[in-house]
């Protein structure tokens, strides 16, 4: 008989939780209520004598200076209406799993098997509400049904019922109990249609042409007999088939970027791409390498988890940033949170591990105010916004990993589906035990080894599921909710035994699970042989091919020499850690797979790994023409600028940068917030990862979907010119500074549900030239990335598809960090610079969005001149002559003028009339110096005494000076004719800038 | 001669580890040692061999039963290996021989709920006051201005002036006590050591921001009446150099940071009083 253990507070006691539901309920759902008191429940099924429970109660679980608590006996009192939340079965419950080592560690005891504590969270509220509005806030508000249960109770029913009874979500045993097979036999020698069902139905996400070279490879004579030897029937096991689907899915092997590619550009001229991947982004890295020659410092670049460069003699950086959108859109949350702590485990799990020193993150959402209607399936924006801010938060803040960087973008679009970009940066020592740390190699007979936590149904068929687009049906048990402090044990013992060379190799278990992250160990030996029944379930009735993909989190795997293994295992044990060995690596070239003595599948590993032949992809490019707007010249642009600075892409998202911690491990020298009020919006981070050193890693990003809707080419350029400039900004020096691109596309296969494929893959085409060209002249090779290719909603009737977006990311180095430069004007009487020139560049511009437009001149970056000037302005910052250094992005130098204004606290007086133009001279007008986007331009001031030295270390370049900082707190900006355009006090550009996110 | 010996606890979801022995060795110990529980549980590592022991920010246990309220339950029912002793008979014995305790942030939060503070009448193991949720229901990170009690028993403040500015960065952090009496002993006898205030460190702030988290009295942190104990929210770890102040590229700083002052009282003392 399970007990239910309740926790109040005292009456009297705030109830800060309580008070935000409040909040959110009038926010959101424009509910009136009176007070939201909450009640912690924890359902304890154990055998615990009455004494053991009230231990608990008062102990552990209970706060006697400002909580009360109860064991069945419902606390709750002065309500109308009572709901309950809970997790449903087989949902990670960090609470319930907290409390019951809390229990164990009180009693002296281990729960026994199928034991277990439950958390849920009581909800009074006292409000004159209709029961259909409880429930509104119950499934709005409270509880996202896909993975939480809840109950609604009146105070009437709740009295007659005497609360609410003991709910234990426990996951049933389905498998065994029915006394079937745990493996069952496809048969493959069936129709198309019938091909396409097996597929469609299992979420296999495989293509009749990949479902018939399955078919083929099980009618070969040679597969049969050799199956035949060991035991095995010609039809795949389901083991296998799942495996397939895992190793082939467009998430783990990126066909569409392997994939050959017919491209057809808008003069005709027609050409054959074979592989985008490595025709352009390997090739960029290949080529920039060469052009560095004995500068290059690439150690390891796209064959582990992340990419690996040189920071010094003694350390090496890793970084790689991921994304995690598909599970967002379904469970926010677990979704992010399971992105964060999911890409922590690639930089720890490259070469043979690395200790992790921040963590980035951008989120691409749609307006949180958006009042349209929306698919039935599809979650709010606003409720996605706060699920995945709050979702990294915990991921990042519980990891004791500093979030440095990231951004905020808005587009309606990305109601279809939110980008969730998750990124993590290492130090790794250049040496471990004797070898370079980016290096790992496996031996045929090391022990296949898998830490952390427990696997369960959660996860399953992520992999197959993110490499389709979201629909009604998508799976519920895609979603996962990570598990921060399993996590950060598993992390705390693997770098300790990394450091005693206790293992020789090591990787993560992500998308794919076990498939994925054994099959990838085995390709580097040549085989392996691997038990399922051995490894370790969070409950009973998981079958063997759910064992093998589940993507439950928290694991690592490892190859451990055998004579290490009792040490490793020893170690993990006192750690508090578990650690099981699966099997063994072997040279047998096959993937072997057993469920105690029986083979369960038996997979050739070249038929896994090469066995896919290359995708054919039509790609034909045709420029949009959008209408050209006309746009009347206004004598004053005032109001346009606090309009643009109150809108989603440029405001200030303080509200939620401050929930993220992004000081811990006290290396933060470049914070995301500076100025005299701690307010101003840093371009890019600096900390120390070695507190002896003062040798800084700075990090920025770029991101312009916008630019998109004119050409993914100019996107591409500008992202990662976006990307440098703000790196440059605070003082990161170009000799060494590498880039990852993460490309977040629509569908962009040629199909019935995707007419317009073509065009969406010529983007994609467009938009690695693109990247090629520019890295190339920035000398910046890619180390790392990701592709989500399938980012649209489509329910039958409305399809939603993201604008094509690349996260562009850049690592590199401060040799001092104590030179680094912050955007805040510093005093009265600097000099404003402006570095670069301005064109009539206002195509699809923050501007021109807020008109209703978008236009056609998007900004075309000059990168070979903005690559000599960052040079030149870099040269400047070690001489130490620049005071503020600010990007122009979007909103253009008006915007960027009035953030370094109210950042630094004083006043400027800018004149346009100084400013440098390019192109067509009849276009220069106040409107497109004040807010066209040209590229590679920065905002920089400089005390007077230091002007000669500025000037000719700028020397050469495209610069020049367009005003003063002034001691009035005012901005102001004359126009072409000399009258006054913009005249602002900062205090009124600061509130427009704050306002609109403030609350959130 | 004799080292000055200096341990910070890790493990479980502890974070700040590296940046607190990192200020120990800089505010003049001989050794700082990362120690993790498991290793101290194991007996490999035990806490009589140490002067000064750092319980240091993170998320203990997730914060899953109420910040630290897991740890507490570790550390009073947990045994050291081979030993038969509880841990806590080790953390009691420290007390005991005159050594000193910090408590940052989560530390701050294991040592309340331990009942180590406010430690009135050397009962360190009955817990009276707490750290709830900030008031405004969000985990924060922001720097704030902490006005110090200059006629506080507490060692590791000796020589402050006014106050210090350094960062929080906490969802738990209201200092509330059980009864009025305890909050009247604590300002009776000048335990409430630092208290949020405003930027010239003349008045308590009671508003948020300046006050993060509605703590009564505008506490910030507390020490027990030996004054060897000591226990606050912001961080003095993440501020010992000047680059790590928000403002350090328009303000003219000394080197070192306002934390850092904590490290070398600490350090001060077990030279003159432990060695």
């Amino acid at each position: 008989m399970p007990n239910r253990i309740e926790i109040a507070l005292k009456d009297g006691v705030r109830d800060a939780r309580g008070e935000r539901i409040k909040r959110e309920i009038e926010h959101f759902l424009h509910l009136a209520v009176d007070e939201v008191r909450t009640i912690d429940v924890y359902t304890v099924d154990a055998a615990l004598t009455p004494n053991e429970l009230e231990q608990a109660a008062a102990g552990p679980f209970s706060d006697p200076v400002i909580q009360t608590w109860s064991i069945d006996r419902p606390l709750a009192h002065g309500f109308d209406y009572a709901v309950e939340v809970g997790f449903r079965p087989g949902v990670t419950d960090n609470v319930g799993r907290t409390a019951r080592e809390a229990v164990e560690y009180l009693t002296g005891r281990k729960f026994a098997a199928g034991e277990g504590v439950y958390y849920a969270v009581q909800y009074l509220f006292k409000a004159q509400l209709q029961s259909a509005d409880v429930d509104k806030i119950a499934t709005g508000l409270l509880c996202n049904t896909l993975i939480q249960r809840y109950s609604v109770l009146s105070a009437s029913d709740f009295m007659a019922r005497r609360g609410f009874s003991a709910t234990v979500p426990k996951v049933s045993d389905s498998v065994g109990t029915a006394g079937r097979s745990p493996v069952q036999e496809i048969d493959l020698n069936v129709s198309d249609e019938e091909l396409m069902r097996i597929s469609k139905e299992g979420v296999l996400a495989l293509t009749l042409d990949e479902m018939q070279i399955i078919q083929a490879h099980y009618r070969d004579p040679e597969v049969v007999a050799a199956r035949s030897k060991i035991g095995l029937g010609a039809k795949p096991t389901d083991v296998e088939l799942e495996c397939l689907a895992q190793t082939w899915s467009e998430h783990c092997k990126h066909k569409i970027f392997a994939g050959t590619v017919q491209y057809e550009d808008e003069k005709g001229n027609k050409q054959e791409i074979k592989s985008l991947f490595k025709s352009f982004i390997q090739r960029t890295t290949k080529d920039v390498r060469e052009k560095l020659g004995e500068k290059d410092f690439c150690l390891s670049v796209f064959k582990d988890n992340a990419g690996v460069i040189k920071f010094n003699e003694k350390h090496s950086l890793v970084f790689k940033v991921e994304t995690h959108n598909s599970p967002s859109a379904l469970d926010p949350y677990g979704g992010a949170l399971t992105g964060i702590v999911g890409v922590n485990r690639d930089p720890f799990g490259t070469g043979q591990g690395s200790k992790l020193i921040f963590n980035t993150d951008v989120f691409c959402f749609a307006d949180p105010f958006y009042e349209k209607p929306l698919p039935s399936r599809l979650l709010h924006p606003r409720r996605i916004f706060e699920g995945v801010v709050e979702g990294v938060e915990h991921g990042g803040n519980k990891s004791g990993i500093p979030t440095v960087n990231g951004s905020l973008v808005f587009d309606d679009r990305f109601a279809g589906k939110p980008l969730v970009f998750c990124g993590t940066a290492g130090l790794m020592p250049a040496e471990v035990n004797g070898q370079p740390g980016q290096d790992k190699f496996i031996k045929p007979g090391d022990l296949i080894v898998m830490t952390g936590g427990r696997i369960g149904k959660d996860g399953i068929h992520g992999a197959t599921f993110s490499s389709e687009e979201l629909n009604e049906n998508s799976p519920v048990t895609a979603v996962q909710i990570g598990d921060p402090i399993t996590q950060k044990r598993m992390f705390d013992f693997l770098i300790r035994a990394r450091d005693k060379g206790l293992y020789r190799f090591i990787t993560d278990n992500g998308a794919g699970g076990l498939s994925s992250s054994i099959g990838e160990m085995a390709g580097e030996c040549g085989g392996c042989r691997m038990d399922l029944a051995k490894a370790p379930l969070k409950y009973p009735g998981l079958t063997p091919w759910e064992i093998l993909i589940s993507e439950a989190q928290e694991r690592m795997s490892l190859a451990v020499p055998p004579e290490k293994v009792d040490e490793f295992l020893a170690m993990a044990g006192r750690f508090g850690v578990e650690a099981t060995v699966l099997g063994e690596f072997t040279d047998s070239g096959v993937f072997h797979m057993l469920y105690g003595e029986r083979t369960v599948a038996w997979l050739p590993m070249d038929f896994m790994h090469e066995g896919l032949p290359p995708m054919q992809l039509p790609a034909k490019w045709t420029p949009p023409q959008h209408d050209e707007p006309v746009l009347e010249e206004k004598n004053d642009y005032t109001a346009d600028l606090k309009e643009l600075l109150s809108s989603l892409n440029i405001c200030s998202k303080e509200s939620v940068v401050r929930r993220y911690d992004h000081e811990v491990q006290g290396g933060s020298v470049v914070k995301p917030f500076t100025g005299v009020a701690n307010d101003g919006p840093s371009d890019a981070a600096v900390v120390r990862p070695i507190l002896e050193s003062f040798e800084g890693v700075v990090t920025a990003h770029g991101i312009c979907p916008r630019y998109s809707d004119i050409d993914t080419y100019h996107m591409t350029a500008n992202a990662v010119d976006e990307a440098m400039r703000n790196y440059v900004a605070v003082g990161g020096s170009l000799d060494l500074v590498a880039g990852l691109d993460n490309f977040c596309w629509c569908d962009p296969v040629l199909s019935e549900k995707t007419p317009d494929g073509d065009y969406k893959m010529a983007q994609l085409v467009r938009s690695n030239q693109a990247l090629y060209d520019i890295c190339m002249e920035y000398n910046l090779p890619l180390i790392s990335g990701k592709d989500s290719m399938k980012n649209d909603f489509y329910d039958g009737s409305t399809k939603i598809s993201i604008p094509p977006t690349l996260l562009f990311s850049v690592i590199g180095k401060i040799e001092d960090a104590r030179k680094s430069v912050t955007m805040d004007v510093k005093r009265p009487g600097d000099i404003v610079y402006i570095l670069g020139k301005t064109g009539n560049e206002l195509g699809a511009s923050e501007y021109l969005t807020l008109k209703g437009f978008t236009g056609n001149t998007v900004p075309h970056v000059d990168a070979a001149k903005a690559y000599r000037r960052y040079q030149a302005y870099h040269q400047a910052v070690l001489q130490g002559v620049v005071a503020s250094c600010h990007d122009l992005s979007d909103g253009g130098l008006a915007v960027a003028a009035a953030e370094s204004a109210f950042a630094g606290g004083y006043g400027l007086q800018i004149d346009l009339s100084r400013m440098l133009w390019k192109g067509d001279a009849a276009a220069r007008n106040d409107l497109a110096l004040l807010f066209s986007e040209s590229a590679s331009r920065h905002l920089v001031t400089v005390r007077p005494d230091q002007r000669e030295a500025f000037e000719s270390a700028m020397s050469g370049n495209c610069f020049t000076s367009i005003g003063t900082v002034t001691e009035e707190k005012e901005l102001v900006i004359t126009g072409l004719s000399g009258a006054v355009v913009v005249k602002a006090d900062l205090a009124g550009l600061k509130e427009a800038w704050q306002q609109t996110l403030r609350e959130l | 001669m004799a080292q000055t010996r200096a341990i910070v606890i890790t493990g479980n979801g502890t974070n700040c580890e590296m940046e607190a022995a990192h200020a120990c060795r800089l505010g003049g110990f001989d050794e700082a040692v990362i120690a993790h529980i498991a290793e101290i549980l194991s007996g490999e590592i035990r806490l009589d061999d140490f002067h000064f022991l750092n319980l240091t920010g993170g998320f203990l246990d997730g914060d899953d039963l109420g910040s630290a309220k897991a740890q507490a339950n570790r550390l009073k029912h947990a045994t050291v290996a081979g030993t038969g002793e509880k841990l806590v008979e080790q953390f009691t014995r420290f007390i005991a021989d005159g050594k000193l305790i910090l408590g940052v942030c989560n530390g701050f939060q294991l040592m309340v709920k331990m009942g180590m503070l406010p430690g009135f009448d050397g009962n360190y193991l009955s817990q009276t006051v707490t750290l709830t949720h900030n008031d405004c229901g969000r985990f924060q990170d922001r720097w704030t201005y902490l006005k110090v009690d200059s006629a506080s028993p507490c060692i590791f403040t000796r020589g402050i002036e006014k106050g210090i500015y350094l960062p929080m960065r906490h969802g738990e952090g209201k200092f509330m006590c059980d009864t009025d009496e305890t909050l009247q002993r604590i300002e009776r006898e000048h335990l409430g050591v630092f208290r949020y205030s405003d930027p010239d460190y003349a008045a308590a702030a009671m508003e948020f921001p300046a006050n993060p988290n509605g703590s009564q009295n505008a506490i910030a942190g507390i020490c027990d009446p030996s004054g060897r104990l000591m226990g606050l929210m912001p961080h003095p770890e993440a501020f010992v150099h000047y680059t790590q102040h928000p403002r350090w590229t328009r303000e003219q700083l000394p080197e070192e940071g306002d934390g850092l002052i904590l490290y070398r009282n600490a350090a001060e003392y077990v030279k003159k009083n432990l060695i």
